[in-house]
């Protein structure tokens, strides 16, 4: 299966990215193979609507389970229609949290932040 | 004539003075475009009769016609729209309301469905119609609800058009049909560097304009004043800081409604303008 | 960290005034001004040389290649903005939804990045400071307000344990665009039947937004009844009131003299001011901030 992460850079060391929505690329983690590739987010320098397009991303990977800081109500909408998991991430490294992903040590992401009307810039 | 109110800056007494500006003619409209935070119908107490709901268009989808093209996500500059296990997702609070998606649907699979947004009330109040709108809390723009009040508005008529503050697109919408700007300024260096603004923008639009000092305190130097001094600009009045004024309206009581001191000053200073 | 926002409503209540005297007696070494709209802060802050301001680009607009165009009026005939008129484009009501772009038979016409605004940011040794100004007649004013903040989260100096950010009045979108991200928001309120009605819609929104506010009354002592009507709202909301601050002319007197009321701790505002900060910092900042 495979897990999707907002995430800073492209490489294995990268840190999870605090945005989902207008993070500037996705880690996608492929379980059975181990293999992580990295692609741009589409939605990273949207006007408006950016978690819409992200969770579109993700839903258009085939990833069942996404692993995120934060997560906005429209984005959360898209990914539950999908099916897929949203889990907490925890500050640190992409890698390690798909590591305790795997050891189920990960909570699913209960606070979805309201809608900002296309104007979430999120926490930093 | 269309006599539109505005400052920049808020607080300075855009609905005082658009309040006792309409109460002072013989009949005259008074229109609330300060969508966002409308305070005139709390002077004016109308007697309503006419409730309007303003509504945006957005879009909604037939799945029987959708074959899942995404020419619709695709063209959406918002991100409204979302496909997910081969079902239309419309997010009604992200759509810009452009018609965009419906119109150029191969299969016409989406068609215009609409969304409330606000109101705008009409009413009387003894001698005034009091036009109100109102943008529902936790929407975005009340561009819609000002264009709603400006075809409510009668020609022939005196009407005073009150303004939200700054000079962004609702102020625009606001003064684009009047005929005169006030401009009313308060005496502190916020008051005229938001006077600055207002005033480039009635420049811009070409519109005639006076400016109104407004809790002028005795004593002190009031560098709303030295602005106009300095550029040329008509003072059409000035209006001292006064208790009796200030708890007044703190009350919701309109001035020239309750003592006539204030009444012939107003009505000096509508037909200045009307002139 | 934690970011204070400031909102009021109605315009005029005191949230510039209130935001510099705070950032003063927070020591607060990044701060914001949000109300891109008619901005204010820098009047009353101690100036800040070395700025640097971008041009903001928020929407696009639509653009027709005279050359190209055959006059056909699809463009104009489709605009649900009324934006186009004999090939003539609208900037302020053109909102770059770019139907336009696609019904061209002749591909006449595009979507143009369209400066609406500039963006500044502030810093020397110690502080950033971070504001704009929207173009006069423009929209998108929330998105100014996200590159605003933004630009100031991006810079913040190490150890920041306060940002202040005055925002604008309103409950649209320059308002909703300020308050994602806050930790807490005061409302600046005025004792007056416009203050009130008006300070109940934003305190709708913040609570829309799954904030509850805190509440100040500013000027509160010009009518003790509806100073009353409001800390009696707030109670039954279990809405906070830090404090109240009387009427004082030395604000005036401080304004003109670009300075913050921070500056003029003996005054009855002053006094005030500083008995609000002194409460919302013992209250809800953390004891041990972590960023």
């Amino acid at each position: 299966m495979k897990i999707i992460i907002p995430v800073e850079n492209t490489n294995d060391e990268t840190l999870v990215c605090p945005s989902f929505g207008r993070a500037p690329f996705f880690m996608i983690f492929d379980t059975e193979t181990n293999d992580s590739q990295f692609i741009d987010n589409p939605a990273a320098n949207s006007q408006g609507g950016a978690g819409i397009k992200a969770a579109q991303t993700i839903v258009d990977n085939k990833a069942e389970a996404v692993i995120a800081y934060q997560c906005g109500q429209n984005a959360a909408d898209v990914l539950k229609a999908g099916g897929i998991k949203i889990y907490k991430a925890e500050m640190g490294l992409a890698k390690d949290n798909i590591a305790k992903y795997t050891e189920n040590k990960l909570f699913v992401l209960t606070d979805i932040h309201p809608g900002f009307h296309n104007h979430g810039g999120g926490r930093n | 004539m269309k006599i539109a109110v505005l400052s920049g800056k808020g607080g300075t007494g855009k609905t005082f003075i658009s309040a006792n500006l309409a109460c002072s003619a013989e009949k005259a409209v008074y229109a609330d475009c300060d969508v966002e935070e409308p305070n005139g119908h709390l002077f004016f107490k109308p007697i309503i009769t006419e409730n309007n709901t303003v509504s945006v268009i957005v879009p909604e989808a037939d799945i029987n016609k959708c074959v899942l093209c995404r020419k619709c996500i695709d063209f959406c500059k918002f991100n409204a729209l979302a496909l997910i296990n081969g079902k239309l997702m419309i997010f009604k609070e992200v759509c810009h309301s452009c018609g965009g998606c419906i119109v150029l649907c191969p299969q016409q699979a989406l068609s215009k469905n609409k969304r409330d947004i606000g109101t705008v009330e009409i009413g009387i109040s003894e001698n005034v119609t009091v036009i109100s709108g109102c943008l529902n809390t936790g929407e975005v723009s009340g561009i819609s609800i000002i264009k709603k009040i400006m075809t409510k508005i009668p020609d022939n008529k005196t009407v005073i058009i009150d303004c939200p503050p700054g000079s962004a697109c609702t102020v625009m919408e606001s003064i684009r049909s009047s005929d005169y700007c006030v401009l009313v300024a308060e005496p502190t260096i916020f008051g005229s560097h938001n006077l600055a603004m207002v005033y480039d923008l009635v420049k811009i639009f070409n519109k005639p304009s006076g400016v109104i000092l407004n809790k002028c305190l005795n004593g002190q130097e009031n560098p709303s004043e030295k602005f106009c001094t300095d550029n040329n600009i008509t003072v059409i009045g000035k209006i001292p800081f006064d208790e009796e004024l200030g708890n007044l309206t703190s009350c919701g009581l309109i001035a020239v409604r309750e003592n006539d001191k204030f009444k012939s000053f107003f009505d000096n200073l509508l037909k200045e303008i009307t002139q | 960290m934690k970011q204070i926002l400031i909102l009021s409503g109605k315009g005029g209540t005191g949230k510039t005034t209130i935001s510099a005297a705070f950032i003063e007696m927070a020591k607060s070494r990044a701060f914001a001004d949000c109300d891109v709209d008619a901005p204010n802060l820098h009047i009353v802050l101690p100036e800040m040389k070395n700025s640097d301001t971008k041009d903001y680009y928020g929407l696009g607009k639509a653009s027709i290649d005279i050359d190209k165009c055959i006059k056909c009026g699809i463009c104009e005939k489709n605009c649900h903005f009324d934006a186009i008129k004999n090939t003539f484009v609208n900037i302020y009501e053109c909102e770059g939804c770019g139907l336009c772009v696609e019904m061209c038979p002749v591909k006449a016409v595009n979507i143009k990045d369209y400066c609406s605004g500039n963006t500044m940011l502030y810093k020397d040794n110690l502080n950033i400071f971070s504001t704009a100004q929207l173009k006069m007649g423009n929209g998108a004013s929330g998105k100014l307000v996200s590159a605003v903040k933004k630009q100031l989260l991006n810079n913040i100096p190490d150890h920041t344990e306060t940002v202040i950010i005055d925002g604008s009045p309103g409950i649209g979108c320059p308002v909703i665009a300020s308050i994602s991200g806050a930790d807490l928001v005061l409302i600046v309120t005025e004792p007056t039947i416009s203050g009130i009605h008006d300070m109940k819609r934003i305190i709708d929104t913040a609570l829309h937004f799954n904030i509850k506010p805190l509440v100040c009354i500013n000027k509160f002592d010009i009518n003790i009844e509806n100073t009353r009507a409001i800390e009696k709202y707030c109670k039954e909301k279990s809405i906070i009131i830090p404090g109240k601050i009387p009427f004082d002319e030395t604000v005036v007197h401080a304004v003109n003299k670009c300075r913050s009321i921070a500056k003029y701790p003996e005054s009855k505002a002053g006094k005030a001011v500083k008995g609000i900060w002194d409460f919302i910092y013992s209250n809800f900042m953390d004891a041990n901030p972590v960023k």
